[in-house]
């Protein structure tokens, strides 16, 4: 069977300032949706919302047809969401291995063994396996990004959620990227919602793009729609020359 | 010179352990918390009055012991669930101060039920034996406190390393939010960081109340302190560093009351002290550095 994660309507104050203004959004499990906009345009705040790290103001979250509002953050990540940051943060006195183990018995509960074998799997699963036994805290940016990937993966997630998967790394880094998400999407069926600035992994990677400015949609559509969507060169690409 | 030796290992080992057991059941409520827990030595007084108290049955004193050491884990879940889950997500200032509160609270209570005056529980009569290896004389007390703090070490690692709880526990300790997003129970690792705390309280309790050899409202002020000194000196961000700050203290304070010149050992605490003011000089963050500090970023 194949779900959505959809948002309906999703609002947030933060003190006088509307920084996510009635988004609607949806991804289907097996596809790719970019979530973009300019800084402060509301693209993390929204996967902060949708993963129960902030309280939402109005509006739904929905996984299936099972309402996600206002869920504790444990109760959503077993729900079947797993997300990364956009600052890495592994656990850093664990190996590479413990680290993605803990979050497959987090989100599944499962016991130790079934936990090891997840972790292998998604370790092979985004070619880091020679890592398992390394100490996170000195591994290179480029290798943790995958590490907590892989840590989302082991989740066995529905959908994954990528905040600037691509921030701090390099071409050749990023590069890498491309075919493995695709794979993922292969491999695993799941849905994933991607925020980055890096617009040619985005245009590459994206079966569709949502784009907001200032909390608001201002236009969804393939990227070759975006692309040519006045609005969207005015706000994003305008601001992005201006800067 | 050699059996001196030995006897001042077997007592600082010993001492040593016990500190590093109180460090650990403070430090790993910290990890999570960011909650230095003053009522922690009220754990070891709940400890005392269970022996008291269950030690006037007729039951082997081993069984005393361990239902002792459960009270001391009960008490520590009870005052997880009622004083600090419903401040949890106040500021660490209010915690600190609830934590505070339970620790008055709990003597008073003592005071009021149980009585001012210092109460002297059953405890079993090798405590006051010695052994003698050749010319080495050693207190039975200091050797089993050495053999449990040693035994209780390994396997609290243990289970730190082995199991689901240990895994998530550890994790919590390094990111709290980031393992509630991944999907830990937050009230599920917080209630198996204070059953450690209170176990730890526990085991404690039967050798300092051994060596004191009877229960006050107050007995849990020294070893609170000393845990939090311990802790300090270890650092405070990891159990590796609890346990270094437990044995150093422990080596230190046996290694004076040893060596000192005899009018010199009056001001035991204040040389001792004064060392750990000089640790902490060179290194603030404590002698197990967190890893934070150990990297450029």
């Amino acid at each position: 069977m194949s779900d959505s994660l959809r948002v309906e309507s999703l609002t947030k104050d933060f003190a006088g300032l509307r920084a996510v203004d009635g988004v609607s959004l949806g991804v289907e499990q097996g596809e790719i949706l970019g979530l973009i906009g300019p800084n402060g345009s509301g693209k993390t705040t929204t996967i902060n919302l949708i993963t129960g790290l902030l309280n939402i103001t109005s509006g739904r979250v929905m996984v299936g047809d099972q309402d996600i509002t206002g869920w504790a953050p444990h109760r959503i990540a077993r729900s079947g969401l797993a997300r990364t940051f956009q600052v890495v943060r592994l656990f850093e006195e664990f190996t590479v291995r413990e680290n993605v183990e803990v979050a497959a018995i987090a989100a599944t509960g499962a016991n130790r063994s079934v936990a090891r074998e997840q972790a292998n799997r998604a370790l092979v699963q985004m070619n880091i396996a020679h890592l398992a036994e390394t100490q996170a805290s000195v591994l290179p940016q480029g290798e943790e990004r995958i590490v907590e990937i892989a840590r989302a993966l082991a989740t066995n997630p529905r959908f994954l959620l990528l905040d600037e998967p691509g921030a701090g790394l390099n071409d050749a880094e990023i590069e890498q990227f491309l075919p493995m998400l695709h794979r993922i999407r292969e491999e695993t069926g799941c849905g994933i919602l991607i925020v980055d600035h890096d617009m040619r992994l985005i245009m590459n990677l994206c079966d569709r793009l949502h784009v907001l400015n200032y909390g608001q949609t201002i236009a969804e559509g393939t990227p070759d729609e975006v692309r040519s969507d006045p609005d969207v060169i005015e706000a994003y690409l305008g601001a992005e020359v201006a800067a | 010179m050699i059996t001196d030796l030995a006897q001042y290992l077997v007592s600082a080992l010993s001492l040593g352990g016990l500190y590093a057991l109180m460090a650990l059941g403070l430090v790993i409520v910290y990890g999570i918390l960011r909650l230095i827990n003053f009522a922690y030595g009220e754990l070891v007084m709940v400890a005392g009055y269970g022996m008291l108290i269950i030690g006037r049955s007729p039951w082997p004193w081993i069984f005393v012991a361990i239902l002792s050491i459960l009270c001391a884990v009960i008490a520590a879940l009870v005052m997880e669930r009622v004083a600090f889950r419903p401040v949890r997500n106040s500021s660490p200032t209010t915690m600190l101060i609830t934590s505070f509160a339970v620790s008055t609270l709990l003597q008073n209570l003592a005071l009021l039920i149980i009585s001012p005056r210092p109460k002297v529980p059953r405890l079993p009569a090798v405590f006051t034996k010695n052994l003698r290896f050749g010319g080495v004389r050693i207190d039975v007390l200091d050797l089993s406190g050495l053999i449990v703090s040693i035994v209780a070490l390994l396997a609290l690692t243990l289970f730190l390393r082995k199991t689901v709880i240990g895994l998530a526990l550890r994790a919590a300790a390094d990111d709290f939010t980031m393992t509630r997003l991944m999907g830990v129970r937050a009230n599920m690792v917080i209630a198996a960081a204070f059953a450690i705390s209170g176990l730890m309280a526990g085991i404690v309790a039967l050798f300092w109340i051994g060596n004191t050899r009877s229960t006050t409202p107050t007995i849990g002020l020294e070893p609170v302190l000393i845990a939090f000194i311990a802790s300090v000196v270890g650092g405070m961000s990891s159990l590796k560093g609890a346990v270094v700050g437990g044995y150093v203290l422990g080596f230190l304070t046996i290694g004076l009351q040893t060596w000192l010149p005899r009018d010199v050992n009056a001001y035991r605490d204040a040389v001792l002290f004064g060392i750990v003011i000089l640790v902490l000089l060179v290194r603030p963050e404590g002698i197990v550095r967190p890893v934070w500090s150990r990297e450029a970023r």
